[in-house]
């Protein structure tokens, strides 16, 4: 009655495991990628509401600016690429990770923040330009939701960039240990996930945002 | 000088503490006496190591289970003083009478009572209980992410905190219990208390995310073998879909308090009244989180009826799928219902058709649940412990409340209601008489799995009447008033032929304090008596869930071995095929690693709401800076786990050996 049981099929009348492998739940990989897949879906909510307020709010312009005045697309476009090659660049990493090459890793994961950086950059000159034209968060509906929607985006690059910073510093400790490649998949899908709801925000802000 | 005052503490000056109000300068002398009464006495009896190191700091799902328990009883205490005293008012203001609640105070007493009974009792209650009781239930022996669980739980601590900060430093927001605009705009409140709201919700919110992303991953990951989804507890079930519900609505809420913070700090104009703001847009977004809230709320504790009917019936439950799908059902209808809570709002016709209508079908799977229930009491033989007996008082009292919510659906009444005391007592008939109850009704049920003992019965059941004649003699009344014409968060009434009713609801209000002392007098007089009420078997009720397949309490490990699944009612089955435990053979057991990080980030998250509430900038920056310097330093930390050695559980094992007596063959076979 307490024997073991062969994996897969459960004997009726077996009530416990007892082979030397206990089932070792959601500690494994498993468990911790889809935590964090879901928790990127909560924050995918985040964003949802953020879209949504700034469809609300998106011809609130209060006798102020409108999208067409103040986007510089060109601008925005080369942002946009930027942090579409930063995804390809995370994806060199992780196949480098895959091949068990830790420098080529490391490499890849710099050029990776060296182009959130330049992103991040970009999005704050794009920023204060707006503001010194007065078109800051507060003047009216609209710039308020655009620069929640879009600050919010650029935090998260932002908390991107800090978290490569530190798995570099622990791959340097201790190279590509287990818990370093788990967290290495969960900043992946971090950044992809940054990427996807920049094509949502270069789309529905500054495109429609110009052709309006 | 004041500039140095002021960049050192921001707007918070002497005149922030209400030293002229009487009534709360009572009130903190209390909390000083009993403060540090227990501070004394904790200090005496050098208790603080025990209870850093064997709760604070655990990551233990049971311990941080009751310790949420904890939070939702004191904070109840709390709830239900605002509760007498909005009572006690209605009840003498009245003509030339003003009362005794000035009405800045009346406001804010409404507003914290709303606050604190939502989002610091109920759900501290239900997930304490979730926490509890579903990974014993799926098999596991913890959750999926045990430190984020032990944070979780600080964070909503902190959240706590910061509301009862407000009583004695500055004050609450005045603006309803989901701090609506335009009251809380900066120029209506300029004033800390609709920031005291923000940064404690915002804090407890990231809390009860991150607790519910674990609880799903732990569902989906980690049940026992042989459990499929359909061979999972009712309670599993509804612990799921509430989970899942809150994964789903609170960064919604997240995201509409965030910009009221950038339209209080900032100066944005995402809900002012000019610059094309949009105050019924803040309405929608907390509605879109308000009313699956509810659900979150309540699927729980219809899980807990589900699992005391089917025990204390001694059946299995009836119509398990139907009540899956009931559930689910309700899970996903719960999104689509938000806009009844505003169709005063002028939506137009086919919106609010479209919103009422949805509202009124939820009731269709609510009333299955409600039948099953009923078909699974049908010729069982019932125990009327006390978890039954809530069980009972719950179909009476929320069929009710339901009925009633079926009325306020239909948009043309709406019109007429909304915003009355119908509708105030509509939600309390069904919070308290559906999550309330519940709640009580778990806490009587999986006591003596969490103790090793039962709850005294004598004083369970004053705790019961309590509760259910007081909960109709406070509300009925309430619903007369509301079809009168009286509206809700009204300070003082002119026509005092309507003075009867709110004091029949005070004497109810009355009635629940009886329950409330009934409550804490049971616990006490368990504790004191918990020889008599010993249970040393781990199965006092016969039950018929895996959580009753191991001792009381469960040690650290859960089980020594990982069961096994075959039926839906795992440990009947158990019973029934006179299952062996197995008391040899013991493995090293992996499990996580206590760790106090929870509660240093905690620490400095109160810091931080602190600060920004009170514009201490340097305070903030520094909390902050101090937030990512430990959340990051603390992923610098690998060793996260450890081995509990087979000869440490074949100690423990060994003791329930004995405990259980000579009669191992076949244990836990109804008595």
């Amino acid at each position: 009655m307490s024997g073991a049981t062969a994996a897969g099929t459960w004997d009726p009348d077996t009530f416990h495991l007892a082979e030397k492998e206990d089932h070792d739940h959601a500690h494994g990989m498993g468990g911790t990628l889809l935590g964090f897949w879901i928790y990127l879906m909560s924050d995918a909510l985040i964003f949802a509401t953020l879209f949504a307020i700034y469809g609300v709010l998106s011809t609130s312009y209060a006798g102020g600016p409108a999208p067409a005045e103040i986007f510089e697309l060109p601008l925005v476009a080369v942002n946009t690429a930027i942090l579409l090659v930063s995804s390809i660049t995370y994806g060199f990493s992780m196949l480098a990770m895959e091949e068990g090459r830790l420098n080529a890793t490391r490499l890849w994961l710099v050029v990776t923040a060296i182009c959130g950086i330049g992103f991040v950059s970009v999005e704050l000159y794009e920023f204060s330009n707006l503001v010194a034209e007065g078109a800051g968060p507060t003047r009216s509906a609209f710039l308020s939701g655009f620069f929640a929607l879009v600050g919010t985006h650029g935090l998260h690059v932002t908390i991107g960039i800090v978290w490569i910073g530190v798995m570099l510093v622990q791959l340097g400790q201790r190279g590509l240990h287990v818990e370093n490649r788990k967290r290495l998949q969960c900043l992946s899908m971090f950044w992809h996930f940054l990427d996807v709801v920049w094509i949502g925000v270069f789309t529905f802000v500054y495109l429609l945002g110009v052709l309006r | 000088m004041s500039d140095i005052l002021k960049t050192i503490f921001g707007r918070l000056t002497i005149e922030s503490f209400p030293v002229h109000e009487p009534i709360l300068l009572v009130t903190f002398a209390g909390v000083v006496l009993i403060g540090s009464a227990v501070l004394f006495a904790l200090t005496k009896y050098k208790l603080w190591g025990y209870l850093w190191n064997e709760w604070f700091t655990s990551v233990d799902h049971k311990r941080i289970g009751i310790m949420y328990i904890i939070l939702g009883i004191v904070m109840l205490l709390r709830g239900f003083a605002d509760a007498l005293m909005m009572r006690s008012q209605q009840a003498i203001a009245f003509g030339a009478n003003q009362g005794y609640l000035p009405a800045h105070h009346y406001d804010q007493v409404f507003t914290a009572h709303g606050t604190i009974m939502i989002f610091f009792v109920a759900v501290p209650l239900v997930v304490g209980l979730i926490n509890f009781v579903m990974p014993l239930q799926i098999g596991a022996r913890d959750v999926a992410f045990p430190f984020l669980n032990n944070l979780s739980f600080w964070l909503t601590v902190t959240g706590a905190l910061l509301v009862m900060m407000s009583l004695f430093i500055g004050e609450f927001s005045r603006a309803g219990w989901l701090n609506y605009v335009p009251v809380s705009n900066l120029q209506n409140s300029p004033d800390v208390g609709p920031d005291y709201y923000l940064w404690a919700l915002q804090i407890a919110g990231v809390g009860t995310t991150l607790s519910a992303i674990n609880m799903v991953t732990t569902i989906i990951k980690m049940r026992a073998p042989g459990m499929t989804m359909m061979k999972m507890p009712v309670f599993c079930w509804t612990a799921l879909c509430a989970n899942v519900l809150m994964v789903a609505i609170f960064p919604v809420l997240t995201a509409a308090l965030a910009c009221l913070i950038l339209d209080r700090y900032v100066g944005t104009n995402f809900f002012t009244n000019d610059l094309g703001g949009n105050p019924m847009m803040y309405w929608n977004l907390v509605w879109i989180w308000g009313h699956p809230e509810v659900y979150v709320l309540i699927l729980p504790a219809f899980g807990v009826y589900s699992e005391v009917t089917s025990t204390f019936t001694g059946k299995r439950l009836f119509g398990y799928s139907s009540m899956v799908y009931a559930t689910v059902v309700i899970t996903l209808l719960s999104w689509l219902v938000w806009l009844h809570h505003f169709f005063t709002m002028g939506s137009g016709a086919s919106v609010n058709s479209f919103f009422g209508i949805a509202t009124m079908v939820i009731s269709i799977p609510t009333g299955a649940k409600i039948f099953n229930w009923l078909f699974t009491m049908y010729r069982g033989e019932i125990r009327f412990e006390l978890p039954m007996m809530w069980v009972v008082a719950f179909m009476l009292t929320f069929v009710v409340g339901g009925m009633t919510g079926v009325l306020l659906a239909v948009p043309p009444a709406d019109f007429v209601l909304h915003n009355s005391l119908f509708l105030v007592a509509h939600f309390h008939n069904v919070i308290i008489g559906g999550v309330v109850f519940g709640m009580f009704a778990g806490i009587d049920y999986w006591w003596p799995k969490a103790f090793g003992f039962k709850l005294d019965p004598w004083w369970g059941k004053v705790h019961f009447w309590g509760w259910v004649i007081g909960y109709w003699v406070a509300w009925t009344p309430m619903y007369v008033a509301g079809l009168l014409g009286v509206t809700r968060r009204v300070r003082h009434l002119d026509d005092t032929t309507l003075q009867p009713l709110f004091v029949i609801a005070a004497i109810g209000a009355l009635i629940i304090a009886v329950g409330i002392a009934g409550f804490l007098i049971q616990i006490f007089v368990s504790i004191r008596d918990r020889e008599r009420l010993r249970d040393t078997t781990g199965d006092p009720w016969n039950g018929r869930t895996l959580e009753w397949a191991t001792s009381s309490p469960p040690p650290a490990y859960n089980f020594a071995f990982t069961p096994v699944i075959h039926d839906l009612d795992a440990w009947h089955d158990m019973k029934d095929r006179h299952y062996q435990r197995p008391v040899k053979g013991f493995r090293p057991i992996h499990m996580p690693r206590n760790t106090g990080a929870g509660v240093i980030l905690s620490v400095l998250a109160a810091a931080f709401g602190f600060a920004m509430i009170w514009y201490m900038w340097w305070l903030a920056v520094l909390s902050f800076v101090g937030l990512v310097v430990v959340a990051i330093g603390h992923t610098f930390n690998y060793k996260r786990d450890y081995f509990i050695q087979p000869d440490e559980i074949a100690r423990i094992e060994d003791e329930r050996t004995r405990l259980l007596g000579p009669s191992t063959v076949p244990q836990g076979a109804p008595a």
